[in-house]
Parts: structure tokens; sequence; C-alpha cells
């Protein structure tokens, strides 16, 4: 394998998404809003009238919203990795790519690498912003700065990287079956619904989500599923497959 | 330079390649024709390692085709022209042919040199900047054959390299071609149209999911039926018909005062012919020789296929 081959892969296709608004947007839209919006229904909970969310609820609530980065990283990466992959395939480009000398796993990397990195730094730096602007609105109530945390950390550098990885995994699987970039990309977003429903566990507190146990627990699994969808997904991106059986 | 033995491609249950034997020579353009379906995509797509063979052998300088070490190498020596072009529509001529160059490790150096080279041979280089998206079909497919000869190839493959296109963008790709056999590299050429393989190919493979025929395109013309002798006359008669019949020669046909002839050899046969006619009171007006021609040969081989 060599990495060379799939950064010239994955660098061609950034060049391309530069071009795209809608693939900028998509990526950048949805972190920034989740990373305001969330702060800010805090801070004017407070203000309604009413005494806001108990000082003995935020521990519950916050480590639940910054979970939600989670479902993000199951949903950020389908526009870019159906845009990456069918993308190719409509405009009859793989083909001319798969007579190149690189290796079926050079080319899959290099697609992974470019579906992979504009969500992770999107979630990375919108989660920043989001911390800082949690502290800034909870520091009064709780009487200390709840973020960063080792959960958080988990969440932005173990779980939120494994899920992205099974993001791009599950459209490479999709990308073999449609040939829409927009279906791919409904298609794609059906792997945010689990993450959706733990998320919502977590808000009712059915999975303490501030439990460091349940966390490495839904890392595990995650990690567990990658190594399952990857066996997939290689299998699915061979030569002989795509110029054979992808419809 | 490219050799198969008993080449061939099932899908499932569907032989779209069955042992297909040919062998192209270093510097030859080879055409492979026939009609759509007959198994010229998939013969193509074995031999730049895209799929694989269900049977056979092939080679490509050396190199085994199927061998996953040698399928690389086989790949870094062949450029290849899709049927369908396959360009990135958003990025420039110039950025569409720099990074397959980065693919087949070309230096920034030979990259810069081999794209001003190509885009200025085939008009494209005042385009360089321009998307590839707003590229007529003939840009296009001039577009795609240098992304192909980016890293310089010793053999090229083309599927159908002029379809759909206008016949002066045509004639451009079909000069082209002749330029780069001029350069000594080797042609593989895709196509169903005659007249294209008849002007530049050296060698033309006849396919209908088997190689019917092979050959340069004057034997293959001479494969068919032999030539014929037209005989035009001021006046036919049965008196003359009798007489070449009694001549050990092919098909007579009689279309008014015209007697078609099929004949093996007209340089002996036609001396006959002048002579029975004439001892037979018969006075000639013209004498001529037609050959048969590649469509003759091409169509005459695709039907017996059927």
């Amino acid at each position: 394998m060599r990495l060379a081959k799939s950064w010239i892969i994955a660098s061609k296709d950034f060049a391309i998404f530069r071009k795209k608004r809608n693939v900028i947007y998509s990526i950048l839209i949805l972190p920034f809003l989740v990373s305001v919006l969330f702060p800010a229904v805090i801070a004017f909970a407070g203000r309604s009238g009413g005494r806001g969310i108990p000082a003995t609820q935020l521990p519950i609530l916050l480590p639940a919203f910054s979970f939600f980065y989670l479902i993000l990283a199951g949903f950020l990466p389908t526009s870019i990795a159906s845009y990456s992959i069918v993308g190719e395939k409509v405009e009859k480009s793989l083909e001319p790519l798969l007579a190149t000398p690189t290796t079926d796993g050079e080319i899959l990397l290099g697609k992974g690498i470019s579906a992979f990195l504009p969500p992770i730094a999107a979630i990375l730096v919108s989660s920043a912003v989001f911390m800082a602007l949690m502290d800034l609105v909870t520091r009064d109530k709780l009487g200390y700065d709840f973020f960063p945390n080792w959960n958080a950390g988990v969440v932005l550098f173990l779980m939120v990287p494994l899920a992205t990885i099974l993001s791009v995994e599950w459209n490479v699987i999709i990308s073999a079956r449609v040939n829409d970039v927009r279906v791919a990309a409904q298609l794609g977003a059906l792997l945010a619904l689990p993450f959706a429903g733990i998320y919502v566990a977590g808000e009712v507190n059915l999975i303490p989500l501030g439990d460091p146990t349940n966390l490495l627990l839904v890392a595990g699994g995650l990690a567990l599923m990658d190594a399952l969808l990857l066996y997939v997904a290689r299998a699915t991106f061979r030569r002989e497959e795509i110029m054979t059986k992808w419809k | 330079m490219i050799e198969t033995k008993a080449l061939t491609k099932k899908f499932e249950d569907l032989t779209a390649v069955d042992g297909v034997t040919l062998r192209v020579e270093a510097g030859d353009i080879f055409g492979l024709l026939g009609p759509n379906g007959a198994g010229k995509t998939t013969t193509v797509r074995i031999l730049c390692c895209l799929i694989s063979k269900t049977a056979g052998e092939a080679r490509i300088a050396d190199h085994v085709v199927g061998d996953e070490e040698d399928s690389l190498k086989i790949r870094k020596m062949i450029g290849f022209v899709p049927d369908n072009v396959g360009l990135y529509d958003n990025l420039s001529a110039y950025k569409n042919l720099d990074f397959y160059g980065k693919l087949y490790d070309c230096t920034e150096a030979q990259r810069k040199e081999n794209i001003r080279r190509f885009l200025t041979m085939l008009g494209l280089w005042e385009k360089r900047d321009v998307d590839a998206g707003t590229f007529s079909k003939g840009m296009r497919q001039k577009l795609a054959i240098a992304r192909a000869l980016i890293h310089d190839p010793e053999v090229l493959f083309m599927d159908e390299p002029t379809a759909n296109l206008d016949p002066e963008s045509a004639k451009t790709v079909r000069d082209f071609i002749l330029d780069l056999k001029k350069e000594g590299k080797t042609i593989f050429l895709n196509t169903h149209n005659l007249d294209e393989a008849q002007r530049i190919c050296d060698k033309i493979g006849i396919l209908n999911t088997k190689l019917m025929a092979s050959g340069s395109p004057e034997e293959l013309e001479r494969s068919v039926s032999g030539r014929k002798t037209v005989v035009q006359l001021e006046q036919a008669s049965n008196s003359i018909l009798s007489a070449l019949k009694e001549l050990p020669l092919g098909n007579i046909a009689v279309d008014g005062n015209r007697l078609t002839i099929d004949v093996t050899n007209p340089e002996k046969e036609n001396v006959a012919i002048v002579d029975a006619i004439v001892r037979s009171g018969g006075h000639i007006q013209s004498v001529i020789v037609v050959g048969s021609t590649l469509e003759d040969a091409y169509l005459k081989l695709v039907r017996e296929a059927k």
C-alpha cells in the first residue's frame, strides 16, 4: 500500500469539492449550527422567566449534547463520500482511474481519506466552539468549566473518528448499488439513526453518557462494526466488481 | 508486444469472449472490429487488467495479464482511452492531466513537458485552464487521449476513439493516431468504423465473440470471395453466355449487357473470358476488375457467425 498514491487521489477529490459549494455547505452548516444552538438553548432557558435548567441536570445534558457530534460523524461524510464515489461513477471516471498503476486498496484509501478528513475537521473545529460557548453559559451555574473533560475527549477523539470511518465504509457499500448522488447521500444518512437513538437514550438518562464505561462500550461496538464493514467495503471495491457488477 | 491464446471471458452463462488468439507486433496499429456486443470492450478490459479472464492466456511485452504483480507493471506501460472518456468535469484540462501524471509517477518536469506537448499537439493548449466539463465532445475525446499518453506509454488501448465525433474531429484523432505510430507506439484500437480501420490499421481482427479472421486489410478483403470481373458488352447474347459457361469460372451474373463474373485469378482468367466473348462474336466495351471490400469481408464473417 503506497500512501502517496492514496493522497494523490484524495487531493484531487479535495480540489473538486472546493468547486462544489453544496458539498462545502453540507459539511459546514450543521456543525456550526450545533456548536451555536445548544449553548443558546441553555442560555435562553435561563432567561425565559423560570429558573432555567437546574445545575444538577447539566452534567446529564451536556455529555448528551457533546454526543450529538457522533450523529454528525455518521451523517456528514454521506454527501462527500457519495460525491467522491457515486460522482465518479456517474462521470464514468472510475474506469480510467482503475486503469492506472494503483491498487484497489490505494484507491479505496484515497476515497476514504477524502470523505474522512473534511467532516472530522469540521466536527473538531465546531466542537471547540461548542465547548467554549457551553462553558461560557454554564460556568456561573456549575461553578466550574464543564468542558473539556475526558468524556468529551473520548467522544471527539475516539468515537467520532470511528463513527466517521463507519459512515465512509457504509457509503462505499451503498455506492456500488446506486447511480444517483442524492440517493446515495440519503441512504448513507440512514447510518445516523442508531446514533440518534443512543443520543435520545442519553438525553433521558437511559444510557448515561457521562459514564466513561458506557462510552467505551459504544466505542467498542463501533470498532467492531468498522472492522466488519471494512471487510465488506473492500470486497465491494474491487476492480472486477466495479467493472462488472456496479450498477 | 500483445499476445493472447484462447482468451476467454464468461459472465455466468454468457460467453463474452470465446477463445481469442491474436498477436500484435510492436509498433503496429491493430484494429479490433466487430458489432455491438461482440466482446471488443471486454477484450480490451482484460488486456488492461481491469477485469479477469476466465480462461486462456494474455501477455503484454512478456508481462502476464492476470498476474497481480505483472498487472501493475502492465498498467504502468499502457495508456487507455475508454469508450466513455470519464474526465473530471470540475477540473481544468491541465489538472485532469496533472492528476494522472502523478498517479503514473511522472516527475513534475515530465508532467509539465508532456502536458504542454500533448495539449499543443491536440490543439487544446489554449484551453488548458478551462474546466473539462465545458468542453465539446471532440475536445473531451482529445483530452482523454492526452490523458492516456501523459506517461508516454509503449502501448495504447483505444475503445471507439472516434465514435460520435464530427468528421473533422475524427480526422484529427486519426491523424494523431498515425503520428503516434510514427513514434513507435503500439496501438490497439476497438472500432466498428470499417473505413477508419482500413485507413489506419496495419492489421485487423474481426471479432464476434470469437475471432472470425485476422490479417491486414488487404488480406481480409481477398479472403472473402476473391474478385469480380465486370464486362460491359455492346450486346449480350446466349452464345456468349454458353461460351463463358464452358470455362472454369465462378458465378456469372447478367444485368442487361453487363456480365459480372466471380474470378479467383483475374490476371489469367480475364484473357480466357475476353477470348471466349470475341470468338462468340461479342463486342466488348470495357473490362473492369472489382475487388471485394473490407465491408464485404466483415459482413460475410459476421453473418456466418450468426
